[in-house]
């Protein structure tokens, strides 16, 4: 049909060509421009960076040892010295805050990244393909739905003991059902809608529907799901180093920390306070954080 | 007369509704329904939402597969094939849908929606892909640049506009239009409907062309199927089925096509309740709870399809009488 082709293209389009072409790096712009509007997650964003440049560069800026002791400074209160006070050996404990926002992170992000994983792609299949799988992978995650987050953590723990790993696991672990159900009902959603259906007259085998049509429509339930899950799994590290079920108790640890300054309670409150507001302060930013991300990410709300 | 494109032979398609405590429910979308496509033509199914249209459609694009009866593609009976089966056939197959807005996915750019038949069926490669989607851009009226933009960008008789070139891009032998002007507005429709009679031209396609609309059915049909409850009650060539409307149902529903003339008075048939359930279709002739000259043996008897030559069928008891001819055969 070329040559049909041919006479066509002599004619005028019929709408002239879009000028102001948006590019990739207008789009870019565009988000970041929709995004900025957003203070309480773009403060979020911010604080969450800082967090996660100091706990990279901690170990070459910290004013003193994290685990130097101190004896003629036992669990002082906040001086010039050392601003956030000292612990029970005498240890400052913006140093030990800094290192331990290593670990924190650490394992709340690495846990909620397999867990993302393994859930959407459990969620996708499900949701895609339904019958037995479905039946399969939904029970699965309901029998992991009907312990209370925490409990199985330490149930998992308990069972491969603990250590770092072992807690990135057990998050990871009561991570998967949330996002299977999440994004089950995600792609349920999305199949049904009338491009999918278009895909599949066109001819789209089924792995490129999946992955081309619908995982995208449900990337943004993901991504909320995604930061609002990094509070809890920090919430639930910290819980297991409260609990003893954490790392190696030498190396600092929000919710170890956290777990020690409980016996100076009445005494040194600082020391509940500082891993106590951190912990709050990151939960509540990821949570923030993706709250903005969803009303952003929506391209129907251009 | 040579070979139908798509033949559609008894089809019947029945969905299952409410299994509460009185037992499953059907819905009958597709009751006996057979007719021809010939290469070429545009054929329309014409007839009131809920009488099957679109699922006959869909059927013929094995989205959905028939209960019993067969769907001939070039002589092929494609309605036993597996979904893998069917793939290499959808290049020849394509559709165009009445919602431009959600037959796009909003998070891909046109182009390369515009672009996935070519990546499914051919082994173009990204380049030579891309300039063929700026030849199809500028065949439906676009430009080349609106390419790279998002759905949501662009206007509904644009969109629609898009949905064309995707059904065009790999060069199909029938479109199947379900309702594509039904969405835009009355200039924006006569425009989609003159670049569809142009491609057609140009790239020989046949349509089925499926609308409820009897004055954009008129002027884009060669044959006219009108379908009832899931059955087709008269298929007729559009001259025809206008000038001599056979079936009462076909009489009723022309006489309410508007004329854009004050002095014209024409007597309007007026249709008594409701259309039927289709979870509990009438016995006898679908039509009779509503047909003004219906009579005992309509309440009794399916009528069977009358054929009074030249392609004109109908599916009446009493269509010998409406006619004022006799039937050549009854099917």
């Amino acid at each position: 049909m070329s040559e049909e082709t041919a006479k066509v293209l002599d004619q005028e389009p019929l709408y002239a060509d879009a000028e102001a072409l948006p590019t990739a790096q207008n789009r870019v712009k565009a988000f970041i421009k929709k995004f900025s509007k957003r203070k309480a997650a773009l403060v979020s964003l911010v604080f969450l960076v800082a967090l996660i440049v100091v706990a990279v560069i901690s170990p070459y800026i910290v004013p003193y040892d994290p685990a130097a002791p101190d004896y003629s400074h036992m669990l002082e209160g906040p001086t010039a010295q050392h601003i956030l006070g000292t612990d029970e050996f005498g240890r400052d404990v913006l140093s030990r805050v800094m290192v331990g926002a290593r670990l924190s992170l650490f394992c709340a992000l690495s846990a909620v990244v397999v867990g993302t994983f393994l859930g959407t792609v459990l969620g996708l299949l499900a949701g895609y393909y339904g019958g037995i799988l479905e039946s399969l992978i939904m029970r699965g995650s309901d029998v992991l739905f009907a312990f209370p987050d925490i409990l199985l953590a330490i149930a998992i723990v308990a069972i491969i003991g603990p250590g770092t790993v072992n807690v990135i696991i057990a998050v990871a672990v009561f991570t998967v059902p949330s996002f299977a159900r999440i994004m089950r009902s995600a792609t349920i959603q999305v199949k049904g809608s009338l491009y999918v259906e278009v895909a599949r007259s066109l001819g789209c085998p089924d792995r490129r529907i999946l992955w081309t049509h619908i995982f995208p429509g449900t990337i943004q339930s993901m991504i909320v799901n995604f930061t609002m899950r990094i509070g809890t799994a920090i919430l639930a590290a910290a819980s297991l180093s409260f609990l003893g079920y954490g790392a190696d108790v030498t190396v600092p640890e929000w919710g170890s920390m956290l777990s020690t300054a409980r016996n100076y309670m009445t005494t040194a409150p600082h020391l509940v306070y500082v891993p106590g507001v951190l912990i709050f302060l990151t939960v509540l930013a990821f949570n923030l954080l993706g709250d903005g991300l969803r009303d952003t990410l929506d391209p129907k709300l251009k | 007369m040579s070979q139908p494109i798509v033949s559609v032979n008894h089809a019947v398609k029945t969905f299952v509704v409410n299994k509460g405590l009185g037992g499953k429910k059907y819905v009958h979308a597709v009751n006996d329904v057979s007719f021809d496509i010939m290469p070429g033509e545009t054929f329309s199914l014409v007839g009131e939402s809920g009488c099957g249209k679109s699922t006959t459609g869909r059927l013929i694009n094995h989205l959905i597969v028939p209960d019993s009866g067969e769907v001939y593609y070039n002589g092929q009976d494609i309605s036993k094939l597996s979904e893998k089966q069917m793939r290499p056939l959808r290049a020849e197959i394509q559709m165009i849908f009445q919602d431009p807005y959600g037959s796009l996915n909003p998070r891909i750019k046109i182009q390369d929606q515009i672009g996935e038949p070519l990546l499914l069926h051919t082994d173009m490669d990204p380049a030579a892909r891309l300039k063929r989607v700026h030849e199809l851009l500028r065949l439906v009226g676009l430009g080349p640049s609106h390419g790279e933009r998002y759905p949501h960008e662009f206007s509904g008789g644009q969109l629609q506009r898009v949905g064309i070139a995707r059904a065009i891009s790999v060069n199909p032998k029938i479109i199947i239009a379900d309702e594509p002007v039904s969405a835009l507005d009355v200039s924006i429709q006569a425009q989609v409907l003159n670049l569809m009679k142009k491609l057609q031209e140009q790239m020989n396609l046949t349509y089925l062309f499926i609308s409820h609309d009897l004055s954009v059915v008129e002027m884009i049909s060669d044959r006219i199927a009108v379908m009832y409850l899931g059955s087709i009650v008269e298929i007729a060539d559009k001259r025809d089925l206008y000038a001599m409307p056979v079936h009462p149902y076909t009489q009723a529903l022309l006489s309410a096509v508007p004329i854009p003339d004050p002095t014209v008075h024409k007597e309007r048939i007026l249709l008594e309740g409701d259309i039927p359930s289709p979870v509990n279709p009438p016995s006898g002739c679908l039509f009779h709870t509503r047909c003004a000259h219906c009579t005992e043996l309509c309440k009794q008897q399916v009528p069977p399809m009358k054929d009074f030559g030249g392609g004109h069928q109908v599916k009446c008891h009493y269509a010998e009488k409406f006619s004022g001819k006799s039937a050549e055969k009854t099917l």
